[in-house]
């Protein structure tokens, strides 16, 4: 299923062209840090280091600082919200006891914590066996079929969006969290490319020898070629964690009642409810954008190497 | 192929094409789920849609056969107009921008140590970290006329900042700035390209008297160019689709109040089309224009690039 387009992951068509080309896939292997040392930064004179480091420095700020002031409005109270401040005049943490009242967040979260792990789950675990089912065996029409997968890519979710709907809908999983991740069951074209190019840079070796020892096809997939694609798997793992949780179309398309949203559904209710409803209570609104990302946050400190070496690998092999 | 040389020079015909039936038919079972899928979620969709856009259907009762009329209506509806109108503006400002500025950051990082280059590429990826939701309430609030953090910055400065989010003239400008937030995921790749750039070549640009304007146009453009390429028609792609940040901000059942006609992008529209008027025929002849048109421009893309894009060995 065509995950809904996510611009740093998506490769396609460089990507395919490569592909075509027959490039070597262990070539991205080579680490450029050898390179690196030789860099000319040493040579580079005061001046320009310091320029260059005040631009990163001012680059980073603007980077963060959005973040850093959600955070810190979410701890002013009503009056206070939009001073701009940094840190705020009066500290209260009371709109974090007043958006549990306000609505079911810890629904919510439950909702879209359950969802985003059967996402992740089934479309690493699926798109792993297709994965190997290109990488390892050779039979005829191979080579059109998975320019099939790639060519998936392409193609806009605005297409099947209205008649993968009326599946789920014939299916009466409408208003149910089902349809946010069950389409996952089927592998996802851009893990399969990704997962792919890692199983074609194992060494075939390991596994004629497994064969030779008796391994059957599962075994050889499962217990040797699955654990030594480790990095990879991660990589899948935490992309359609981060996709599957920030998705706001699919639950506008599938949820109906308060009580079935994940959490951007959720805050999408909140702000029109509290927003623009007439309201006005923003730090409501603020505060439940918090808790919609600082699960995002977590997982980024926790996973970085990989999220910025999954990035990095989408575009080098393209 | 890196696979596949070495059988071919140890055994024999027979005994190969045995192997390889045995091969097709152990690939099936790893294949099923996509294929499944494929055919389930992909080959029936798309089928299925091109047959609804030349229907009316509203989920209730069946489709009824309209032949083209969706289609002749969508090119003399205003709203249509409209989308594509807002939606050719962002692609066309958004996108360049969006390229230049991940340019820049990576050329910046690659002046960094390594060390603290690892630091800032960290920092400059969180924002793609922020769902899509938050960064459109982020949007309001930082854009808001009265007492948003941009507008008092610019107060700082003497300017009198628009009213970014009710001025019809400032909300599309307002989503592309606040769009250029998350170019993170691009600086790590073209980052990741920079590294790869020989340092010979500079060496020798260097020896020749060429100077960093020099260096930057003739050797290190070309030798990412197939980096820019991806980066820029992956997010072409992208922001022919773009709806969350300005749906979240500007969209939704509580906000019917004021006229939001600046941020329509076609793909808002075709799904308010299709999800909340339920003119499932006319949001697949929708779906099915966008389609053609995201097809048209990538493939200008391609054939464009084949001048540009240096490949190495290629030439």
């Amino acid at each position: 299923m065509t995950a809904p387009l996510r611009a740093p992951v998506q490769p396609t068509v460089a990507a395919a062209t490569s592909t075509a080309r027959g490039d070597d896939p262990g070539r991205d292997a080579h680490d450029p840090a050898a390179r690196r040392e030789r860099s000319p930064e040493r040579r580079r004179p005061l001046a320009v280091r310091i320029i260059t480091t005040v631009l990163l420095l001012a680059c980073a700020v603007v980077f963060t600082y959005p973040f850093l002031w959600l955070l810190s409005a979410s701890l002013k109270p009503r009056g206070e919200v939009f001073d701009n401040r940094l840190l705020p005049e009066t500290l209260t943490f009371e709109n974090y006891l007043d958006v549990w009242q306000e609505a079911p967040m810890l629904l919510w979260l439950g909702n879209t914590l359950l969802v985003t792990v059967l996402a992740a789950v089934t479309v690493t675990v699926s798109s792993a066996l297709v994965a190997w089912g290109f990488a390892y065996f050779r039979f005829r029409g191979r080579g059109a079929l998975f320019a099939l997968v790639l060519a998936t890519m392409m193609l806009p979710g605005a297409v099947t969006m209205i008649p993968t709907f009326l599946i789920w809908n014939s299916l009466g999983a409408v208003n149910t969290l089902t349809p946010l991740w069950a389409g996952n069951l089927f592998g996802s074209a851009f893990y399969i490319f990704l997962l792919r190019q890692f199983f074609l840079g194992l060494p075939r070796e390991i596994f004629e020898a497994a064969r030779v020892d008796g391994a059957n096809n599962w075994r050889i997939f499962w217990q040797i070629a699955m654990p030594l694609t480790r990095p990879a798997l991660v990589v899948t793992l935490i992309f359609e964690f981060q996709t599957a949780w920030t998705d706001l179309m699919r639950p506008l398309i599938y949820l109906r009642d308060s009580d079935k949203f994940t959490i951007p559904r959720g805050l999408k209710s909140l702000l029109d409810q509290f927003g623009f409803g007439g309201e006005w209570h923003w730090e409501i609104v603020i505060t439940a954008s918090v808790l919609t990302t600082i699960p995002m946050i977590v997982l980024f400190f926790l996973a970085q190497r990989h999220f910025v070496e999954g990035v990095a690998t989408t575009g080098t092999k393209g | 192929m890196p696979t596949g040389t070495t059988d071919r020079r140890t055994t024999t015909r027979p005994a190969l094409r045995r192997a390889r039936r045995r091969d097709a038919r152990a690939a099936l079972l790893f294949l099923s789920p996509w294929l499944l899928g494929f055919a389930i979620f992909t080959a029936w969709p798309v089928l299925y849609s091109g047959y609804l856009s030349l229907t009316d259907y509203d989920v209730l009762n069946d489709p009824s056969f309209v032949g083209l009329d969706n289609y002749r209506e969508l090119f003399e509806d205003p709203k249509v107009t409209l989308a594509l109108r807002n939606t050719f503006f962002y692609v066309a400002v958004q996108v360049p921008l969006y390229v230049l500025v991940s340019l820049a950051l990576a050329l910046l990082l690659n002046t960094a140590s390594r060390r603290s280059a690892g630091f800032f590429r960290t920092v400059f990826y969180l924002p793609n970290m922020t769902p899509p939701v938050a960064v459109g309430v982020l949007l309001l609030l930082v854009f808001n006329g009265q007492n948003g953090l941009i507008n008092e910055l610019l107060g700082a400065i003497g300017i009198d900042g628009p009213a970014w989010t009710t001025d019809p003239d400032w909300v599309k400008p307002a989503i592309i700035l606040t769009s250029l937030w998350s170019t993170g995921s691009s600086v790590i790749i073209l980052f990741a390209a920079l590294r790869n750039v020989p340092q010979e070549l500079y060496d020798a640009a260097r020896v020749d008297g060429a100077n960093a304007w020099q260096r930057l146009v003739r050797i290190t453009v070309p030798m990412i160019s197939p980096a820019l390429f991806f980066v820029f028609v992956v997010n072409t792609i992208a922001a022919f689709q773009t709806f969350t940040e300005a749906y979240t901000a500007f969209f939704g059942s509580g906000n019917t109040t004021y006229s939001n006609d600046a941020a329509l992008f076609y793909a808002i529209y075709l799904f308010q089309q299709a999800f909340e008027f339920l003119n499932m025929g006319y949001a697949s002849a929708m779906a099915w224009v966008l389609f053609v048109i995201i097809m048209v421009i990538t493939a200008i893309q391609l054939l464009v690039s084949r001048r540009l894009v240096y490949l190495e060995g290629d030439q």
